[in-house]
């Protein structure tokens, strides 16, 4: 059996890693476990299961590969697991920018620190949401309509992205807006769909359905250039139809969720290397193109010093944020 | 009646041979999730999801739902016969089908629960393909206060139909708001109630819970007064399984009550949970019977089982049509849906005919071979009451120590539910009703939640739950269920000598 997989890897490695350097020098030498800080169904738990998929189909390593769900605490489960495990190179945590946003802002028991980097794959790109039948067509036009009335913002749980997004609207924009948070991004849509809220700021995948159904339609989308060209989502329109946030006036050039991937602390640099190669392997794939297109996200790979800088940048932006907010902890 | 033939073109797609052996096949692998401890339909139904990659989505969808069947079925069945509830849905169960299993009528209690849930989902299928537009428009309706004036309705039903003195059963929902609270608060996204431990953050899994409540803290009852007299002589008798069926259609009043109910929790978001135990509690206050709840009724099987399927079915539709998940099974089966390219929403109904009427079709055949597939295994099951309490006993605790510990591989979990264990033997000792602390731990994060937001949009104005006419007249009944035994509390006087109240009646009807 030792002979076979090792055939089957190596030859694995040698057809997709093309150019990359050989095996690293680290193996693993029982089933790996997979942390979705996230239930099932959600973001987190789909990159994790479609990860586990593709190395699973490409067999990209030996040892069987299980996914489990920590999503309790908006995460902060599965990050205190991690913490918990240190030096164990088996347990591999999937999460979002939280890591470093939410210890920040919570008195949660964990911080990023505390964790390993791997990579950041993917990003999610934010998008200002408004009801079908709302009379403003430009997010310049939804900015005057909510100077002179209170509007209600929802979104995905307390002092995190959405909210921290609601904050720099409400600065950059120079209006007031009273943020609701709900469980998910999926239930701040039916809220939207309902007119119980005005508007929201969720991911494309979060309110692709809705928008096809014709219930909420996107004004602006938080990136420097408009989204890539896809399908057409309505008869119309598709994702590169939908002007940036600053092209309409609302200064905000930029405004991501990364999804990132973790070790525990204490795990030798070998064992580091293994998964960075592993996960640059798995994005070589067509079927990680595939997921990425599915789930309308942008493709990108951080690791080493550039995940670092990254994070540090988008730590010191959220700390401006959060104090102004009040929000920091201790 | 443009949906009766889009319907009969569904079961065109459904009724084929190969899509009833996925039925067949997602039936029996969903009854083994359901009575195996810990296991579940959301944790099974994610083992089976990469399986399902490479199919068509309506095979893949047919397959999926059909194991969801079959562990809603499965969970009842560790509910009657150990007092183990497998899903939130199903503790509702426990409160007669567990004596009645207890008294040598495993097989009349389970092929009644079957049963009676079989036709709970079928009123819950025909509703969804007759009423789908309606039904996605109610949906939208509920904003957060309405949201929480359904949980409250669920609560004050309690109070007001349960059959514990009100004061008892307000001191437990307050004990499980409490629980309900450990973890990270949605609304400030701060950490509450963890007592400096760090896993806490996680919040009190059901599961958990229930395990130690009901598994453990029944064990404890039953070392303490009757260990010896457990071993049940149930002959395996198959003719009763369809006598039990047959006897159905006499409770025809509670059958149709306890669907309209799980139809109604179904579709306004209140979720098989609170349906199952405001059908019971409903069912105690009017049965001809209701006095003998608890004790192993028939009514008290029925109406929990078909509210719960009822509500379990019709709760499907904002699924698909809204892109909300009901259950957590649901959320799983939506990124399912994502994965095989769809986008679940009000647009599924008209791009993807095939898919979603394929499905309803499914619904109706894949009940019929779930149903037929649990009452043939109703006498193998039952024949395992007759394994003496020695040897079941030690088995009890290891189905709830090895279920509490799979939730999410923690040893914390295992202290925990032992911890539960206690509380739920000292709630029997002292006559504290289970079921209100129950429901507060799973829904009560959720009012809260509700509560605030409602709070946050009507800037601290209580008005907001006098606002339209939809939730004035939740809030309005919910109130008036609150009040209800103050009521019959001062109008005693005039009426008759007082008949017994709970306090003087037989014990168990009390710690239900």
């Amino acid at each position: 059996m030792g002979r076979t997989s090792t055939f089957l890897l190596s030859a694995a490695a040698a057809l997709l890693a093309g150019t990359m350097p050989a095996l690293a020098a680290w193996q693993p030498q029982k089933p790996i476990e997979f942390v979705a800080t996230a239930g099932p169904g959600g973001g987190t738990d789909n990159l994790a299961r479609a990860v586990q998929n593709i190395i699973t189909k490409y067999k990209l390593t030996d040892q069987p590969i299980v996914v489990v769900n920590k999503g309790g605490g908006s995460g902060a489960e599965g990050y205190v697991y991690g913490k918990a495990s240190a030096g164990d190179p088996y347990k591999v945590i999937f999460g979002t920018s939280n890591a470093w946003q939410q210890p920040l802002v919570s008195k949660v028991a964990f911080n990023y620190t505390d964790l390993t980097p791997i990579a950041a794959m993917a990003q999610d790109e934010f998008l200002l949401w408004v009801k079908q039948d709302a009379p403003y067509k430009t997010a310049g036009d939804y900015l005057k309509a909510a100077a002179s009335s209170e509007f209600k913002m929802g979104g995905a749980q307390s002092k995190d992205t959405d909210e921290v997004l609601t904050r720099m609207i409400e600065k950059i924009g120079h209006v007031k807006l009273t943020y609701i948070p709900f469980k998910s991004g999926a239930e701040a849509a039916v809220q939207l769909a309902g007119g119980h809220i005005d508007s929201h700021v969720n991911n494309p995948s979060e309110s692709l359905g809705q928008w096809r159904g014709g219930t909420q339609r996107p004004l602006c989308a938080f990136s420097p250039k408009r989204l890539p060209q896809g399908a057409k989502i309505t008869a119309t329109e598709g994702w590169s139809d939908v002007p940036t946030c600053v092209e309409q006036g609302l200064d905000i050039k930029q405004y991501e969720q990364p999804r990132t991937v973790w070790l525990p602390g204490k795990v030798t640099p070998d064992q580091a290397a293994f998964y960075v190669d592993l996960m640059k392997k798995v994005q070589a794939t067509p079927e990680w193109k595939d997921y990425i297109e599915k789930t309308s996200q942008v493709d990108t790979f951080l690791t080493g010093a550039d995940f670092d800088k990254f994070i540090k940048e988008d730590l010191e932006h959220l700390r401006q944020v959060a104090s102004e907010q009040g929000w920091l902890v201790k | 009646m443009d949906n009766l033939q889009e319907l009969l073109h569904g079961f065109t797609i459904a009724v084929t041979v190969p899509h009833l052996v996925l039925m067949a096949i997602g039936v029996l692998l969903g009854i083994l999730v359901g009575v195996l401890p810990g296991l579940g339909a959301p944790n099974g139904v994610s083992l089976l999801l990469p399986l399902t990659f490479g199919m068509q989505p309506v095979s893949a969808i047919i397959l999926l739902s059909s194991m969801y069947w079959g562990a809603l079925f499965g969970g009842s069945v560790t509910s009657i016969l150990f007092n183990i509830p497998g899903e939130p849905s199903s503790v509702a169960t426990t409160f007669d089908g567990y004596p009645m299993a207890r008294d040598g009528r495993p097989t009349t209690a389970l092929a009644t629960a079957f049963g009676s849930a079989a036709f709970g989902a079928l009123v819950g299928v025909i509703l969804i393909t007759f009423l789908a537009s309606w039904v996605a428009q109610v949906a939208l309706a509920f904003g957060p206060p309405e949201y929480f004036a359904v949980y409250f309705l669920a609560f004050a039903s309690f109070v007001g139909m349960g059959g514990a003195a009100p004061i008892k059963t307000v001191v437990a929902l307050a004990i499980g708001f409490a629980i309900a609270a450990i973890g990270i608060d949605t609304v400030s996204g701060s950490v509450r109630l963890t007592m400096g431990i760090d896993e806490l953050v996680k919040g009190v899994n059901f599961v958990v819970a229930v395990m130690g409540l009901f598994g453990i803290g029944e064990l404890l009852v039953a070392v303490e007064e009757e260990f010896h007299a457990r071993a049940v002589s149930s002959k395996i008798d198959w003719g009763e399984v369809f006598r039990a069926v047959a006897r159905l259609p006499r409770h025809g009043v509670a059958l149709l009550r306890s669907a309209a109910i799980g139809c109604w929790m179904g579709i306004t978001p209140g979720g098989p949970t609170a349906a199952s135990f405001m059908s019971y509690g409903i069912a105690r206050r009017f049965s001809r019977r209701g006095r003998y709840f608890g004790t192993g009724e028939v009514e008290g099987i029925i109406s929990p089982e078909t509210a719960d399927h009822a509500a379990g079915t019709s709760a499907l539709l904002p699924m698909l049509s809204l892109g909300i998940p009901g259950s957590a099974t649901a959320a799983v089966m939506m990124g399912g849906l994502m994965i095989w390219g769809l986008n679940p929403g009000p647009m599924l109904f008209v791009d993807q005919k095939d898919f979603v009427w394929g499905l309803i079709a499914s619904m109706y055949v894949g009940n019929i071979v779930a149903v037929a597939l649990v009452l043939l295994t109703v006498p193998v099951f039952a024949a395992l009451m007759r394994i003496p309490f020695v040897v079941i006993a030690p088995l009890i605790v290891i189905i709830c120590v090895v279920g509490a510990y799979s939730v999410s591989n923690s040893y914390l979990d295992v202290v925990m539910m032992l911890g539960f264990g206690i509380v739920g033997y000292l709630f029997k000792k002292l006559f504290y009703p289970l079921a209100p602390l129950v429901l507060a731990i799973v829904i009560g994060d959720k009012a809260e939640d509700a509560f605030r937001q409602s709070m946050l949009m009507s800037k601290g104005s209580l008005g907001i739950f006098f606002a339209n006419g939809l939730v004035t007249s939740l809030v309005i009944a919910g109130i008036a269920l609150l009040l209800l035994p103050l009521a019959l509390q001062l109008t005693r006087p005039w009426r008759k000598p007082a008949p017994p109240t709970a306090e003087t009646t037989s014990q168990e009807k009390v710690i239900i």
